[in-house]
């Protein structure tokens, strides 16, 4: 379910890494507990992005979700496909719905995160106490 | 604050059916309630097109009995309930003598010694109270909200579903009338009312038979496309048909006059809790007044965002989503009554930016007759 070779983030973001660059979206967890996704807010691409800082906003019918910035950087590419199709964000959460790519500012805070049996573990704890 | 466990909310008789649908559960008013199965924009859409069939055993049923029922009804309501004949039903208003809402409800005319009010599930415990306090006359009251299960089939196909159950001629039962008929097998009170701005029917029944009855319509409704339905749809249903929700349009601080609900006022029926209060705030004008607005780009308004006009703050959201079937950005707010007109610009502060937003006519959406 969870990719192994992501990182996760107790406010359910997602972070993949390659070399210098970290491409981040919300789990299939947070999709889930949202519902129907049909608007989706990201920033301007050279936005600077703080760790633990809101840069983002997916709203579902029912309600508004804020993201988190998992690592800090600076924003090369938000999701243009998204505006048009916030469904993605439901039907393809750890794929085609990811909603910033960052330059990382610090390669090393990524390793702080959750492994993907770790954010498993996490929220199926969240799932049994429900 | 310590929110309650699930197991300290109250349940349905349907609460192990909706888990086995694996329906997304909130606590709504105490209640563990299905906020949606497949989706809020699916169960929406089904509704809409084909039929939803909803779970709304939490609402309340408050029975009125005796010679002096009516009068018991015509005290606490505002609206006239002595013009309903047997086999009607009347929206209205559980008033305080301010002239503000206790509750909304339907009033059920059962017999002339016989009403039925089907009020909100948050407040039955508190509506019974109140009536119970405010019975001057000879009737008898009771809090029998745990004696009925509530179904809601709603929708353009819901008539031939809830027929294919009932040797009850559905066709002959007018808008907000009732009869009383086996569906399933059951004794039922059939209803044709609602809370979507669809036809449909709202039956009342004795819990046991909440499991067969639910799982007979589903199957009589599988050809057609039904589908259940939770909270999530029935709210974005009754925003879009414009119908108040008692703790957002509708509380004990709003009279029916601001909320755009005088024709449930009706003054010249004698004496009623809240009358002299509705009758100034008549002669007077309202200070404020429940408007429909549409945003005009792609943020959605919440409940409780501030509304402004020409950089005045000017009141609030009270319901706010987004319209699955007319796919535009919606919500009521309350507002003073020099911007209710149709196409007056205001914006609605959202994560600290003013949105553009239009006045438009209510309701959002009126289903062809």
């Amino acid at each position: 379910m969870y990719p192994s070779d992501y990182r996760y983030t107790k406010e359910h973001e997602w972070i993949k890494v390659s070399g210098n660059t970290g491409t981040i979206g919300i789990t299939d967890y947070a999709q889930h507990e949202l519902g129907d996704v049909v608007f989706v807010e990201l920033p301007a691409v050279g936005a600077k992005i703080t760790t633990g800082d809101v840069f983002g906003t997916v709203e579902s019918v029912k309600a508004v979700s804020e993201i988190y910035a998992p690592v800090s950087g600076e924003v090369i590419e938000a999701n243009a496909a998204l505006s048009g199709a916030p469904e993605t964000v439901n039907s393809d959460p750890h794929g085609a719905a990811w909603l910033i790519k960052i330059k990382l500012a610090n390669p090393a805070e990524v390793t702080s995160l959750m492994g993907a049996a770790a954010y498993q573990a996490f929220v199926s704890e969240k799932e049994a106490s429900a | 604050m310590t929110s309650p466990t699930t197991a300290q909310l109250r349940k349905t008789a349907l609460n192990a059916e909706h888990r086995r649908l694996k329906a997304k559960m909130v606590n709504f008013g105490g209640w563990d309630m299905p906020v949606e199965y497949s989706g809020i924009v699916s169960e929406h859409l089904a509704t809409r097109t084909a039929a939803g069939l909803f779970d709304v055993s939490h609402m309340g049923e408050i029975e009125v009995f005796g010679d002096d029922a009516l009068a018991l009804v015509q005290h606490v309501t505002c609206n006239d309930a002595s013009k309903l004949s047997i086999g009607q039903a009347q929206y209205s208003g559980l008033m305080t003598p301010q002239g503000t809402f206790v509750d909304d409800l339907l009033v059920h005319k059962i017999s002339d010694k016989h009403y039925f009010l089907c009020v909100n599930a948050g407040t039955q415990d508190q509506d019974f109270e109140y009536i119970r306090a405010n019975n001057h006359t000879g009737a008898q009251i009771e809090n029998a909200g745990a004696r009925y299960s509530q179904l809601a089939i709603q929708g353009p196909k819901a008539l031939g579903i809830l027929q294919a159950l009932t040797p009850v001629p559905l066709e002959s039962v007018p808008y907000y009338h009732f009869t009383f008929g086996e569906v399933d097998g059951v004794d039922c009170l059939i209803a044709r009312t609602g809370y979507t701005g669809e036809d449909g029917f709202e039956i009342y029944f004795v819990p046991e038979h909440s499991e067969k009855l639910w799982n007979d319509l589903m199957e009589a409704g599988s050809d057609v496309g039904i589908l259940p339905c939770g909270l999530g749809a029935r709210n974005t249903l009754r925003l879009e048909a414009s119908m108040c929700l008692y703790g957002h349009e509708i509380d004990d601080t709003t009279t029916p006059y601001e909320a755009g609900l005088g024709w449930i006022c009706k003054p010249n029926k004698g004496e009623f809790l809240g009358r002299e209060a509705l009758v100034r705030q008549k002669e007077k004008g309202v200070e404020r007044t429940l408007v429909g607005f549409e945003m005009q780009d792609r943020l959605i308004a919440r409940d409780a965002c501030g509304v402004c006009a020409g950089g005045k703050a000017i009141g609030r959201v009270t319901s706010g989503s987004p319209a699955p079937f007319l796919k535009k950005n919606i919500g009521m707010a309350y507002v003073p009554p020099e911007f209710r007109a149709p196409g007056t610009e205001i914006s609605v502060e959202i994560r600290g930016k003013q949105a553009p937003a239009r006045i438009v006519p209510m309701p959002f959406y009126k289903r062809a007759k």
